[in-house]
């Protein structure tokens, strides 16, 4: 019998990094302690290739189920760039977190290489092996720590909690194809097209719809969140609080948009509810923290409420917005994980006391990613809730936006309560900051990007677009 | 995105404030040598620019957009016509000398990296302003550069009156601003476009509207025109908004020359010389704008006879030059006025730089009534401080004769508004001959007044100061030789320049008439100058006599009409009584606290509440989300009816 191969441009992205990453895993064990930084650039080198590459693999293969088109790519990009910031900010951070392995890089490449499959699949099983590979390295790498419990409770909670949300994604899934007999996201919403809506398939879609909840920590599914951005290493986190959600709204936009594209009321319903209850509880949450990481894991909840109003407003401006929005979500978050890793001690909100008197630099760095991350122009972050907004108010929804403008002035208080700390309190302990290159260009890349994207925002968002869509 | 030389012009300032404010403090010395630099550069490519447009192109492009949202769009863009190029050249001019000016004047203060960095800032921010192709930009730099003379007036803040000062012009310019900010509405809501070029291409369709206010039906061509000028009213302090101007002086004295004198405060001018084809729609509009101006600049001369604050004199010159703009524009000879404001420019500042200069060598005295003689000790501060007050008393040949007879002339024959504001026009000439040179006189002739350690310290100013000084005076004498008019021999080069964009008003005047208002002129300046050389310099008796005759007039004169007594009377202490009494105490104190202190309180109690959720068991956590998911499905099941 002769099966002939299927065409592989599409995948080579996915293909590069999965090779690589299996040479670095055997490579590793040769490599000295002292010079595994050579790891990194290597991984930060293939990750620039495979964004060079991206736009030239367009296409369809694997019979249908693998997709290689504008949106996946651009949501590639993102994942990308999340990862090589991600490196950026990791070289010296964990090896003073004692948590150099080899593997540590192989598996952010995993976690990312399943997230690009994720975008791409235009089916039900593929999306799940991609979601797959991404959570089995992401629960790794939360308890890559291995002598801190902190960091093996973060790994067992977030290790149990997703296997719970990929049961109910699988039951979803096996409903869906028991009512349309395709796991095919286009086969399906031609199934549906015909008009046929049962409750069972209300079901299947709900149990989609909070299995995908709980990747981009939405309420109430969201509580797996702060624990395990608490326990897993600060570089982690930043990755975690970036690229996972990112993957997650990729899988949203392309499940509902097209397979549930028939009850679109009935998702929108759906999640205005959990867009509400997520901002609610991430803002109201954020506000009593007192760990840095923890008010950050709140606040990537709340980011995600925002994100959710461009779903929700159902049109490709809104979807639009959203994309722009977790790339500029990509880099003010990183640029404050940044921060925070650049401190000898950042976990704490009054570790930032007086930060402006020893560190003026730092300081003002800072100032300027809770800026952005609170909205205020002329920063990047301002332009990302104005786009969702904007959507949202044109596709009808202007009482969610009035909602969600609410609760992002709520957000205001707790960022610029880090603000205010780092100016107006008095020094309490002289800060200790370890400044290294690599960590310095992942800041400088995050700080150009929120001013650029903020003082020029349709100049970049056009060229992103055109480079990837 | 069309990167040209053009958007340079305001970004090299820019760049300057940006180095400046981050790195000045670590060589505090020097800054002025990056802010210097980045203004150069602005006033080379302004040359260029001019020359360009001398050509006659016409610069019209969005450099990029920032938001864009329906029909609303914010963009960056650049519309570079005649009216801007002269508004570039006088602006980078001008801020190249003061600058220059400032590394003498400024020397040894020690927030020297600070004002620097604040001087460009206010050149970016002014530049942004006139090179504007829309609305929202002028916006922009509107309110930009009212920030930065807030920084400014109130740079030595540690001195209460400064601070106040800078308080007052900020607060005084919400005034206007606020019934600018919805004029530029009002013209997005009935135009959809805040482009330039769109408002004027569509202008026509607002003709014939009328809105209805508490019942009076107003064109809407007029209200619009009106509101866009309270901004103009506020920004270019004139009746009644006048009152910051003076008080600004309290800022160090170049940026009282180059904000308050020079730019800034010509930018109501050039607002309402940019929207002409607007304001020439309404005879309403046109004629409130020409009386406020010669109300204000007939107001403010008469205030000006008799201060003894030397930069508060020129202060209220200022205002009631800036009178005679918007008379000029009032009258539809925006390309006049737009004269007047160039050879102003030179001539004010320098007028303000010669007193700066004097106040250094004075050990910053400010009353002309304790100078005196100080011909001798600082020849070229006097020479240069002279030909600026020939030049603004209108004498035949510097600069400020050929503009003010424009506007004289042009108003002569604009109607019977017209001749009430030539008539007011031509008194005000001659109580600024007067005024001025009563400077003059008090300040440079005659014996010290001071005391005999002042007298010892009198010293000519360094040439960082009187370099710009000389070179001022080149443009207080020839800035007004590109508008000398037909009659006088020459073409009127300015007014043909600019008449593309302004316009120019007919005129059916005869030779005849037009020797008469010149004459007129003539004879009422040298009429001033020389009752001020008989007060001051022959029988100096006679001003304290006047004083005493006219007890009432002079005392209301000197109290600058009790407008500051009236405004605080009226409006600053009702809205401190409401302040302190019902704002603090019961919006603020109940109301507002509660609701500031009760909103986080109640969120943190209820984020306490809630946290108590978190807590940190993995069972708990299955829970939830199984919950959430059963709470989904029910809330679906049970509102979607099969």
């Amino acid at each position: 019998m002769n099966i002939p191969l299927p065409d592989l441009t599409p995948i080579i992205p996915e293909i590069i990094m999965s090779i690589v990453t299996c040479a670095l895993l055997t490579v590793e064990v040769f490599v000295k302690d002292k010079t595994k930084d050579f790891l990194g650039i290597i991984c930060i080198g293939t990750a620039l290739a495979v964004m060079y590459m991206i736009p030239m693999s367009q296409g369809v293969t694997f019979g249908g189920m693998f997709i290689s088109d504008g949106y996946s790519s651009y949501f590639k990009f993102i994942f990308l760039i999340s990862l090589i910031l991600t490196i950026l900010i990791s070289f010296k951070f964990i090896q003073r977190e004692d948590a150099e392995f080899g593997e540590y890089y192989s598996l952010l490449m995993f976690a990312t290489a399943g997230m690009m499959i994720m975008a791409s699949s235009a089916d039900l099983i593929l999306l799940y092996l991609g979601l797959e590979l991404m959570a089995l390295s992401t629960y790794i790498l939360a308890g890559i720590k291995r002598h801190d419990t902190r960091s093996n409770e973060a790994a067992l909670k977030y290790f149990l909690l997703g296997a719970f949300s990929s049961a109910i994604l699988l039951f979803g899934i096996s409903l869906t194809y028991g009512l349309t007999t395709s796991t095919n996201i286009y086969q399906i919403a031609e199934h549906l097209k015909q008009g046929e809506t049962s409750i069972t398939l209300l079901i299947a879609m709900i149990m989609i719809i909070c299995a995908f909840a709980f990747k981009i920590a939405s309420a109430p599914f969201h509580m797996w969140a702060p624990d395990v951005y608490q326990g897993a290493p600060t570089s982690v986190t930043a990755f975690f609080s970036v690229g996972p959600k990112a993957a997650g709204f990729a899988v949203i936009g392309r499940v509902f948009f097209i397979a549930f594209e028939s009850l679109q009321m009935d998702w929108t319903a759906i999640l205005i509810g959990l867009a509400i209850l997520t901002m609610a509880v991430g803002n109201i949450l954020a506000i009593v923290q007192t760990n840095m990481k923890r008010m950050l894991a709140y606040s990537s909840i709340a980011h995600a409420g925002y994100a959710l109003l461009g779903i929700i407003a159902g049109t490709t401006e809104g979807l639009n917005a959203v994309m722009t929005y977790l790339l500029i979500y990509a880099f003010m978050n990183m640029g404050a994980f940044a921060i925070v890793i650049l401190l000898e001690k950042g976990e704490n909100i009054k570790d930032y006391n007086g930060l402006s008197k020893s560190h003026p630099l730092v300081a003002a760095m800072m100032l300027v990613f809770m800026f952005s991350l609170t909205g205020i122009p002329p920063t990047a972050g301002f332009i990302g809730k104005f786009n969702i907004f904007m959507a949202a108010i044109n596709a009808g929804y202007t009482w969610v936006v009035v909602v969600a403008v609410c609760f992002s002035a709520i957000s205001a208080y707790y960022y610029m309560r880090i603000v205010m700390n780092m100016f107006m309190k008095p020094m309490e302990a002289e800060a200790k900051i370890y400044p290294n290159p690599a960590n310095g260009a992942a800041l400088l890349i995050s700080l150009l990007m929120v001013f650029i994207i903020g003082i020029m925002p349709s100049v970049v968002i056009g060229y992103t677009f055109q480079m990837f869509m | 995105m069309t990167m040209e030389k053009y958007v340079l012009i305001p970004l090299l300032p820019l760049i300057g404030f940006c180095i400046n404010i981050w790195f000045g403090r670590f060589y505090q010395e020097k800054a002025h040598w990056i802010s210097i630099l980045a203004v150069l550069g602005s006033f080379i490519l302004s040359v260029i620019t001019f020359i360009e447009v001398l050509q006659g192109k016409v610069i019209n492009y969005d450099l990029y957009s920032w938001v864009i949202s329906g029909n609303f769009k914010v963009s960056i863009g650049f519309l570079i016509d005649q009216l801007t190029a002269i508004m570039l050249i006088v602006v980078t001019s001008v801020s190249l000398l003061v600058h220059i000016y400032s590394v003498g004047y400024m020397h040894g203060d020690s927030g020297y990296y600070r004002f620097f960095s604040y001087l460009n800032l206010f050149t970016f921010s002014m530049l942004m302003l006139v090179t504007g192709n829309n609305l929202m930009q002028l916006y922009f730099g509107w309110e930009a550069v009212g920030l930065c003379s807030y920084f400014l007036i109130g740079y030595y803040f540690r001195k209460q009156s400064a601070a106040d000062a800078g308080k007052k012009a900020f607060i005084v310019n919400r005034f206007g601003d606020f019934g600018f900010g919805i004029g530029v509405f009002m013209v997005f809501i009935y135009l959809e476009t805040l482009h330039y070029t769109d408002i004027f291409a569509n202008i026509h369709t607002l003709q014939g509207q009328t809105i209805n206010i508490l019942g009076f039906e107003i064109g809407l061509v007029t209200l619009i025109a009106l509101l866009l000028f309270c901004g103009a009213i506020g920004k270019s302090a004139q009746l009644p908004l006048h009152v910051w101007l003076a008080d600004a002086m309290e800022g160090p004295t170049p940026v009282s020359a180059l904000i308050h004198a020079a730019t800034m405060v010509t930018a109501g001018v050039f607002l309402v010389a940019r929207f002409n084809p607007l304001f020439s729609m309404s005879e309403t509009a046109m004629m409130v704008v020409a009386l406020t101006g010669a109300i204000t600049s007939l107001f403010a001369a008469t205030i000006a006879l008799v201060q003894n604050d030397i930069k508060r004199i020129i202060a209220y010159s200022t205002v009631s030059q800036l009178g005679y703009m918007f008379l000029a524009c009032g009258v539809g000879a925006y390309g006049a006025g737009i004269f007047h404001l160039f050879t102003h420019a030179y001539f004010k500042a320098l007028l303000f730089l010669g007193a700066g200069s004097v106040m250094h060598a004075m050990a910053g005295q400010l009353d002309i009534q304790k100078m005196g003689g100080l011909r001798k000790y600082m020849p070229i501060t006097f020479w240069t401080f002279m030909i600026a007050s020939v030049s603004i008393a209108g004498i035949p040949g510097l600069a400020g004769f050929f503009s003010k007879d424009e506007i004289l002339w042009l108003a002569y024959n604009a109607g019977t508004v017209g001749r009430i504001v030539w008539v007011i026009g031509t008194i005000v000439a001659g109580l600024t001959a007067f005024y001025s040179f009563r400077i003059v006189f008090l300040t440079f002739f005659g014996k010290f007044k001071g005391t005999h350690e002042e007298e010892h310290h009198l010293h000519e100013s360094p040439s960082s100061m009187t370099v710009p000084l000389m070179i001022l005076a080149v443009g207080a004498i020839s800035a007004g030789w590109v508008g000398i008019p037909p009659l006088l021999g020459g073409t009127n080069m300015i007014g043909h320049f600019l008449e593309p964009v302004l316009g120019h008003p007919h005129v059916h005047g005869t030779h005849a008439e037009e020797w008469m208002v010149i004459a007129i002129s003539v004879v009422v300046a040298l009429g001033g100058i020389f009752t001020a050389a008989v007060m001051y310099l022959w029988a100096p008796g006679i001003p304290q006599l006047l004083g005493r005759t006219f007890r009432s007039i002079y005392t209301v004169l000197w109290n600058k009409y009790y407008v500051d007594e009236l405004y605080d009377y009226t409006i600053v202490r009702p809205t401190k009584w409401i302040g302190s009494r019902i704002l603090v105490g019961v919006t603020d104190g109940k109301i507002i606290e509660g609701i500031v202190n009760g909103v986080p309180k109640l969120i943190a109690e209820f984020g306490e509440r809630f946290r108590k959720l978190q807590t940190g068991f993995l069972q708990h956590y299955a829970m939830g989300m199984a919950f959430g998911l059963f709470v989904i499905l029910s809330l679906v099941l049970i509102f979607v009816k099969q």
